[in-house]
């Protein structure tokens, strides 16, 4: 096992518990930034810790809080992405349940690096628990002072806000949060202008997400260096992987950025259940092109998953055994695309529809040949057409589920039927 | 009849809304609130809410009908929020959710008739380490059995 930085606390007795933190050198970091450290000094050893964003993008976190503007003529804000909705992750919620002070630290310590005074915590509708966790960690945080005015008697001050959003997947892109932080529908932004310039009610933002900032403590502790040394080339520290699927041991594993999938998979998850075969892998949330068996000796990390042609994404990895039907898997998958499309952007809007309609002729055994080549040719006119990145999400797997299983989807058609279990798919999805 | 907020949820309000930079940004939570008192988001509470926060009626009703958690006919008190996505249909969820739906004898989308439930089949709940999973009331549970299933139906009938 290797060193555990963000989930060394979850394990241990209360470990929300503000008391708990504390007895395990909790805040020290932040005491130490607020009193010893220079802002830039703190932006420097983030740009040199390799810490990219955990949320999907892997975007430099350094280079994210340099594109503020030198001169402040308004308030900035710290958004916290908390916002989770990445099919297969689940990472974000098991820190604010279970180590919420870390995440508070990180907030913390990025508001001073960037010079905000208040920070908002948008966190999805349906974690209830972990807005009450949360807001209760804050809460100690306030009376204890680690939080409010003049903190460490330095002078500065921090308002933390939790903020419950209200059941749609799109507000996890960061400027459809912003709208629907100010009261809107979640539509994504034009981009120019980037939050850093322009972002909540008009006012430079950086918008992170929970785990990227879970990490700010252990940057100050030990530097930046050290923390870039425990990941790989250009991807520091440790991460949350999301594990479930067909696994003996789903879970959160924290590992070394850039471990072999086929550990993840074998040596951690315990291999696939009762004994049976592995089929494929979806690497990096639904959003990310599905793999094959044979295709799993690769590092989980930015630049070795893109090379592979796929992504690291949130890090949600989904294990298929043999007896998946990829027809349904992909069915399952563009049903959540059309239902989840804000519907902006008519790409995407329509596209994520019809492609919907097309695999569901072909799962319900009404396929024609030709379906497979729209299904081919719908995400490349999706891809690069939107403002936001959902459509590019999506085509991912619209276009690498009917290539690399393309006899699957075949003998559907021709027979109407599903390879692996052999039953006939009579029942209609809703 | 116009909607009102109690005394306790109108106190409430008047501590949320200087917290924000705008009005409009209380709209969330004060819908969130609106609905655990009204069970659900009639066209009077749209409107009360509007004139509450200085809104077009409008802009209120673009929000509560692009998120899903906002209901907006009457409905049953509990929600049941059975995952429909990957991990979860992968491990049986498809079988769970039908399962419910017997035991309860409503499709999804609908409520009992004893308005204590309402069924929903939703997108990733992002607990896939317990899948097949679902959400009842506030909880999550999971992996699922039929037989767990009939246990939480029957504390959440208590």
């Amino acid at each position: 096992m290797n060193e555990l930085i963000l989930s060394k606390r979850f394990n241990l007795k209360e470990s929300h518990k503000l008391q708990t933190y504390l007895s395990t050198g909790g805040y020290r970091s932040a005491e130490r930034a607020l009193k010893t450290m220079k802002p830039e000094a703190i932006v420097e050893e983030v740009k040199v810790s390799n810490l990219r964003g955990f949320g999907g993008a892997g975007f430099s976190t350094g280079m994210k809080w340099s594109f503020l503007p030198k001169e402040r003529k308004k308030p900035v804000y710290l958004v916290v992405n908390a916002d989770e909705g990445e099919p297969g992750t689940f990472k974000d919620r098991y820190i604010m349940e279970k180590d919420p002070h870390l995440l508070i630290e990180g907030i913390l310590i990025t508001s001073f690096a960037i010079g905000s005074h208040k920070a908002y915590v948008y966190i999805r509708g349906e974690y209830v628990k972990s807005y009450r966790i949360l807001q209760g960690a804050v809460d100690e945080a306030y009376a204890k002072g680690y939080l409010g005015k003049n903190i460490f008697g330095t002078g500065f001050d921090l308002e933390v806000m939790l903020h419950m959003g209200a059941g749609a997947y799109i507000c996890g892109e960061e400027t459809a949060l912003l709208e629907s932080l100010e009261g809107k529908k979640g539509f994504p932004r034009l981009k120019p202008p980037f939050p850093a310039i322009i972002g909540l009610f008009g006012c430079p933002t950086i918008i992170n997400n929970v785990e990227t900032l879970s990490c700010l403590p252990t940057i100050i502790e030990r530097g930046g260096k050290a923390f870039a040394d425990l990941g790989c080339e250009k991807n520091g520290g440790t991460h949350l992987y999301s594990l479930s699927g067909h696994v003996e041991r789903p879970g959160v594993y924290e590992l070394r950025m850039g471990t072999p999938l086929r550990d993840l998979i074998y040596k951690y998850g315990g291999g696939i259940r009762g004994g049976k075969q592995l089929k494929a892998v979806v690497p990096g949330g639904m959003s990310a092109a599905v793999l094959k068996a044979n295709e799993i000796d690769v590092g989980l990390d930015y630049e070795s998953l893109k090379k592979a042609g796929t992504m690291l994404g949130s890090a949600g990895i989904i294990v298929m055994d043999e007896t998946t039907c990829m027809v349904e898997a992909l069915l399952v998958t563009a049903r959540f695309f059309a239902h989840e499309s804000c519907g902006q952007c008519s790409p995407c809007r329509e596209g994520t529809g019809w492609y919907y309609k097309v695999v569901q002729r072909i799962y319900e055994g009404k396929g024609r040949m030709q379906d497979l080549e729209t299904l081919m040719s719908i995400p490349v006119n999706m891809g690069g057409n939107t403002i936001c990145a959902f459509a590019d999400g999506a085509a991912m797997p619209f276009s690498s589920y009917p290539v690399k299983f393309r006899e699957e989807f075949e003998q559907h058609i021709r027979e109407g039927k599903c390879n692996p279990t052999k039953e006939n798919h009579a029942y209609a999805y809703h | 009849m116009a909607f009102t907020f109690t005394p306790s949820n109108q106190k409430k309000i008047n501590e949320i809304l200087p917290r924000y930079e705008t009005k409009q940004a209380a709209l969330l939570p004060i819908l969130h609130l609106a609905q655990e008192q009204h069970g659900y988001l009639s066209p009077d509470v749209e409107e009360a809410v509007a004139s509450l926060l200085g809104l077009p009626v409008v802009k209120v009703r673009e929000v509560t009908s692009f998120y899903t958690l906002y209901e907006k006919k009457p409905c049953g008190k509990t929600p049941i929020r059975v995952c429909r996505n990957l991990s979860c249909t992968l491990l049986g969820g498809r079988e769970i959710l039908e399962y419910v739906r017997q035991k309860l004898g409503i499709d999804v989308g609908e409520s009992t008739p004893d308005g204590r439930f309402r069924l929903d089949s939703v997108e990733c709940l992002c607990a896939c380490e317990m899948a097949p999973m679902m959400q009842v009331g506030d909880d999550y549970y999971g992996p699922l059995t039929k037989e767990k299933v009939d246990q939480i139906l029957k504390e959440g009938r208590k």
